[in-house]
């Protein structure tokens, strides 16, 4: 009998306890974030996919199709081509696609480069109906931001 | 086991929990022959994540495989890239500078905090209590927004180089730390209270689970498994590494063997590695995260390698061979969860089914590093 008023006490006492600790955090500051009405803006260093940037006086990509970044890229989704041009003395960038649907965001391809001329994006409301809509063509991106 | 599981006149009848079952966590499968409530026999069965991260080591160079080694363990992913960096500068004979020592150390044991708050949240939601997981997220999503603010990423920090960092940490990150620390050491309380010293929480794990010493030497298990059933052995302390000596901490060890000593264990170890942050955070030196001169190519010497850290589940333990190319030979993973899984069909027979799912949470399952 004893016992019996010992655990009715007790589970009422862990009742009242939890109890108290449910009330005191329901009065506090809500901490969740009312997504999709507002969303997060990504700290600085946020690894999104990747975005060519551009030389800041002509607009035009900084790359020079060393390919470097398709070599250190551990998927394999990133495939790039360039021509020389006659008289030029650097390759230019033709074509960048990412296929973004193997990328692990892993920043291989960013930490490789040497001239600059990639980085993360901080987009990350990605999604989409086709796998053909992850397949990115960056340049054309690059492009269309430059004007 | 129970009189009634023994008796063979009794039917029996095939249960399979999972693949797909919120209390394993991922795609484990248990085949359980049960009679009535009671677990007559328990098999997991792996597999339905495999990826063949092993073989991706040996097709990959040295620095495309970093990426994978967070895909291991998504909640402890930093220990498993400390692991991955710790052999293959072993191999290569790197010094690491001390900075970036204390950094890795820093950010570990923060993702090992993060890795046992969400172990306490889902534990306690197997047991049915659906609140302490939100309150443990809440101070989790700290843990990562820091994280996040130096490594780019929130899970897959992918943070270590060869050598040293990514990134150097800012004053936001030492400051964000420590009020993080003094936010935690609020909350302690709160989860004792709520959890801990619950009536029903105890009831469902004082003296069931009995895992013995003997029993966890025999099936390899390691990490807060097997300190909650009296052995004292912990990385950090037997084979130490990186700058742990240096710090003061103590490694808990219950040596009740139930999963309430696993549980008390795990929540030790998050006021443990508070204590290890603040005094690596005090002592943290000055100076380059990267050592000036780290090959770009990586060929390490002809060998066998093999180095462990302690991760949030237990011994990770990385072994590579190397035939002086740019890939390894052969790597292997040995994963904590792996071994501890391995003990659950000894452990689990005779045990009510209830019981055993309170046994399986505690021992902190997380799949894809089981099958790797």
């Amino acid at each position: 009998m004893g016992e019996y008023f010992k655990e009715l006490f007790g589970g009422t006492k862990s009742l009242v306890v939890g109890l108290g600790i449910t009330i005191k955090h329901m009065v506090k500051p809500v901490v969740t974030l009312q997504y999709p009405h507002e969303s997060l803006k990504m700290s600085a260093r946020f690894r999104g996919h990747i975005e060519l940037l551009g030389d800041e006086e002509t607009g035009a990509s900084k790359c020079v199709v060393c390919g470097m970044c398709q070599r250190a890229c551990p998927s394999g989704c990133i495939a790039l081509a360039g021509e020389k041009p006659e008289g030029a003395k650097k390759k230019v960038l033709t074509s960048y696609v990412l296929d973004f649907t193997k990328c692990s965001l892993c920043g291989q391809c960013v930490e490789s480069c040497k001239f600059g001329a990639i980085t993360f994006s901080k987009e990350y409301n990605l999604a989409g109906p086709r796998k053909e809509a992850y397949i990115f063509d960056l340049k054309k991106r690059l492009e269309e931001r430059s004007g | 086991m129970s009189d009634l599981a023994r008796s063979q006149n009794q039917e029996t009848f095939v249960l399979n929990l999972g693949p797909q079952h919120p209390a394993t966590h991922g795609v484990l499968r248990v085949k359980l022959t049960m009679d009535g409530e009671y677990i007559v026999e328990a098999e997991p069965v792996l597999g339905y994540i495999h990826r063949m991260h092993e073989k991706m080591g040996e097709n990959r160079t040295w620095a495309q495989f970093m990426p994978n080694t967070a895909r291991l363990d998504y909640l402890g992913a930093l220990s498993y890239n400390h692991g991955y960096v710790k052999v293959v500068e072993q191999a290569m004979g790197i010094e690491v500078p001390e900075r970036a020592e204390y950094i890795r150390v820093i950010t570990v044991e923060l993702n090992r905090i993060a890795s046992h708050l969400l172990w306490f949240g889902a534990f306690v939601l197997d047991l049915g209590g659906f609140t302490p997981l939100l309150y443990a997220f809440d101070d989790r999503e700290h843990i990562l927004d820091l994280l996040e603010s130096v490594t780019g990423a929130r899970l897959t920090f992918c943070y270590f180089r060869f050598g040293g960092l990514y990134n150097d940490i800012d004053d936001d990150f030492v400051t964000g730390s420590r009020a993080f620390i003094k936010r935690l050491r609020k909350r302690m309380p709160d989860y004792h209270n709520l959890v801990t010293k619950n009536i029903i929480l105890i009831t469902r794990l004082k003296d069931i689970g009995i895992l013995p010493g003997e029993m966890c030497r025999k099936y390899g298990a390691t990490g807060p498994v097997l300190r909650g059933s009296g052995v004292d052995y912990d990385v950090r302390k037997n084979e130490p590494y990186s700058v742990y000596p240096e710090l003061d901490f103590d490694v808990p060890v219950y040596s009740e063997c139930d999963s309430m000593a696993r549980y008390m264990v795990r929540m030790d170890e998050m006021e443990q590695s508070m204590r290890i942050i603040e005094q690596a955070l005090d002592k943290l030196p000055a100076g380059p995260i990267m050592p000036e001169k780290v090959p770009k190519i990586l060929k390490p010497e002809p060998g066998d390698y093999y180095s462990a850290v302690e991760a949030p589940r237990g011994t990770f333990g990385i072994r590579v061979v190397s035939d002086g190319t740019n890939k390894a030979y052969r790597l292997k993973l040995r994963s904590p969860t792996f071994s501890n899984l391995s003990l659950f069909g000894e452990a689990s027979q005779g045990m009510l089914l209830a019981d055993a799912l309170a046994l399986m949470g505690s021992l902190d399952l997380v799949i894809p590093e089981i099958d790797r």
